[in-house]
């Protein structure tokens, strides 16, 4: 079975700055892999390369959708990406500010429906159909993430654990085959991680997704994944079962420093 | 007490500043000089009353801030009688029929007035779907505006079009137009697009006034023929009626269609690229796509009131379309309410009719504007009527219950 995520050494460098120097990655279907590493590491570099919001210098990212065949996705637009079935949320909350809950949502949608500037103008009954089709759509996806109370909010009156929510579930519109969390637990308090612990391992189950994600929360990260990839100034220096990993001792060097003896 | 000796130091300052050019008034033929000890004393009121006033309009801003912003949403009775959808349908009928009668009752210069108010409410609504909707600093509308108006002109000159068939080719004129700008422009944001938009207003109008050969340059194009109703030859004052029937329907449809847009998919895609560019692309909308459909989308009414305008006026030259005609119609945008169609025929209605019936003031015009334009800003800043989010219907039996617990 082929890989959903197929990443061969990439490198990225800004300038004369190598921030991402042979990274190789893979995703298995079904699979939640993590990513970790110090801060400035270069996750969430890899995580640009990989949706093409940056194009990296050298190597290839292959991406296979759930139906579809084996697509090489470095240097596609970003756009793109996200319609052949690569969802992302992000580190700094990127929310549509302004604009209600559910019309975030509704947002994701658009690579999935089709109504033109026609449609719109003259309001036919497959566009109606469709629009209903969005709202409902949407407002399933936020019952799911149990935000659904909240739907008529400005998204940015959210509390701060439904923001990081309201993302997964925007990410979710999109109906992806792989989903990139960027350090979803962060600012979350223990209970709040545990419960968004239990939402992805949902989600990977319900929807049938390969998960890709960034946390700094070890425990989280230990008790979720299958696989963890550990990076450090931009090169991977370990990989392997969350036991694999947190034994090896380079990256308890990368973790602890120098002269730690843990 | 404080606000009172800060209003005196204020007034005592803008007498010291004013001293020199309200006060002292030397002749110079008679080597005299007059000292204007009267004007000293009125300013000094005059600046202290100001500025107490401005300080306690300031105070119940805050006031009134602090309570919006508490969660008690209070809304005039003016905006909840908008809201109240047992009126919406009679009053839409009340105000079509009150347009539609107008032009019997009233003079042939009060149409006229009449018509170039529905022409900016066009222009104004197509510069709110690229500024308000799509969040994007467009100063150069009236190049579009010109576009449609020369496109009508210079078709009908050259290869006698009429009317009808230029209306559309101009809409389309000046959406291509609108879209070609578009492309260089696609990186930039805020006050760069804003200088290109400009620059771009400035070249369509010095081409137009240049390019002698095609245009006719600064003296413009004349004899420009009205549009027809079935051949029949109307008097000056009948097709100046005909003419405000076209604009009337023609602001009716845009505000149909402009609203219909935003309400749509393509409507949302705009909106999202204004929250957030990055965001917007990772959610598979096509930004080099949709920055595109913004330009055209909003352009292309430019176009269709260009072509109307020059029917209306017989007469075109590029004097018509300075800057100053793109800044009125993105002060008609700012000044409504940003993204708010009734508010950009609100701001039209302040900024074209009101000029046009108090012509006594007309020497302090571009005070009154740039003062209005300041207490906007700072008291209101979101516009006459700000932007109304929309509220999806959703239908769920346990809504309920979930809002009832806690959040």
């Amino acid at each position: 079975m082929e890989p959903v995520l197929d990443v061969t050494a990439v490198s990225m460098n800004f300038g004369g700055l190598r921030a991402l120097n042979d990274v190789e990655l893979k995703v298995s279907s079904g699979e939640i892999v993590a990513l970790i590493g110090p801060n400035g590491a270069g996750k969430t570099t890899f995580f640009n390369c990989i949706t093409s919001i940056y194009t990296p210098t050298e190597g290839e990212v292959w991406f296979t959708p759930r139906k579809g065949v084996r697509t090489r996705v470095n240097g596609m637009k970003p756009n793109l990406v996200t319609a052949l079935g690569m969802a992302r949320t992000f580190q700094n909350i990127r929310l549509f500010k302004n604009m209600s809950v559910l019309e975030n949502v509704m947002i994701a949608r658009h690579c999935r429906t089709k109504a033109g500037i026609l449609g719109a103008l003259l309001r036919s009954p497959a566009v109606c159909r469709e629009e209903k089709e969005i709202v409902d759509r949407s407002y399933e996806l936020l019952k799911y993430m149990g935000l659904h109370k909240f739907y008529d909010e400005q998204a940015c009156n959210l509390p701060y654990g439904a923001q990081r929510r309201l993302e997964i579930a925007r990410a979710l519109a999109t109906e992806p085959t792989l989903l990139l969390l960027d350090e979803p637990a962060a600012g979350m308090n223990p209970q709040e991680t545990e419960s968004l612990k239990q939402l992805v391992l949902r989600i990977r189950d319900e929807m049938d997704m390969a998960i890709l994600l960034i946390e700094h929360d070890m425990s989280m990260v230990m008790s979720l994944s299958e696989r963890i990839y550990v990076m450090e100034y931009g090169c991977l220096i370990a990989h392997g079962t969350p036991a694999e990993v947190s034994s090896d001792p380079r990256v308890i060097k990368a973790y602890l420093g120098e002269d730690a003896h843990a | 007490m404080n606000e009172l000796k800060k209003s005196i130091l204020v007034s005592i300052w803008f007498m010291f500043l004013t001293f020199p050019i309200m006060v002292i008034r030397v002749n110079s033929i008679e080597k005299t000089v007059v000292w204007r000890w009267e004007n000293l004393a009125l300013i000094g009121i005059g600046s202290f009353v100001l500025s107490f006033v401005w300080r306690w309009a300031l105070r119940r801003k805050e006031v009134s801030d602090a309570v919006a912003d508490s969660g008690s949403k209070e809304t005039g009775k003016f905006s909840r009688m908008l809201d109240n959808p047992a009126l919406r349908l009679p009053l839409q009928i009340g105000f079509l029929a009150l347009f539609m009668a107008i032009p019997w009752v009233v003079t042939t210069y009060q149409t006229n007035i009449l018509i170039s108010f529905l022409l900016y409410v066009v222009l104004g609504l197509g510069l709110n779907v690229i500024v308000g909707v799509a969040g994007l600093l467009f100063l150069g509308h009236a190049a579009f505006y010109a576009i449609g108006a020369y496109s009508y002109a210079l078709l009908n000159q050259y290869f006698g079009l009429g009317f009808w068939i230029s209306l559309p080719i101009g809409g389309i004129l000046a959406a291509l137009a609108g879209v070609a700008l578009a492309f260089p422009v696609l990186r930039l944001r805020g006050d760069y697009l804003a200088i290109v938009t400009l620059g771009f207003g400035e070249i369509v109008r010095l081409l137009l006034e240049n390019w002698s050969n095609l245009t006719g340059g600064p003296s413009g194009i004349s004899n420009i023929p009205r549009p027809g109703l079935m051949d029949a030859k109307l008097s000056v004052a009948d097709a100046n009626i005909y003419i405000y029937y076209i604009v009337l329907a023609l602001a009716i449809i845009t505000i149909i269609a402009v609203s219909r847009l935003k309400d749509s998919r393509i409507g949302r895609a705009l909106q999202a690229l204004r929250e957030d560019e990055v965001a917007c692309e990772a959610m598979g909308i096509d930004r080099v796509g949709v920055k595109l459909m913004a330009f055209g989308l909003g352009t292309a009414w430019a176009g269709f009131a260009g072509v109307v305008f020059a029917a209306k006026t017989t007469f075109i030259n590029p004097a018509s379309f300075t800057f100053f005609e793109s800044a009125i119609i993105l002060s008609i945008v700012v000044l409504g309410g940003m993204g708010s169609n009734l508010g950009v025929i609100l701001g039209s209605a302040f900024l074209v009719l009101l000029p046009e019936y108090m012509r006594a003031f007309s020497e302090y015009r571009m005070i009154l504007f740039a003062t209005a334009m300041v207490l906007m800003m700072v008291f209101r800043p979101q516009g006459l009527i700000p932007e109304k989010r929309r509220v999806y219907t959703v239908v769920d039996p346990e809504l309920n219950t979930a809002k009832g617990g806690q959040i």
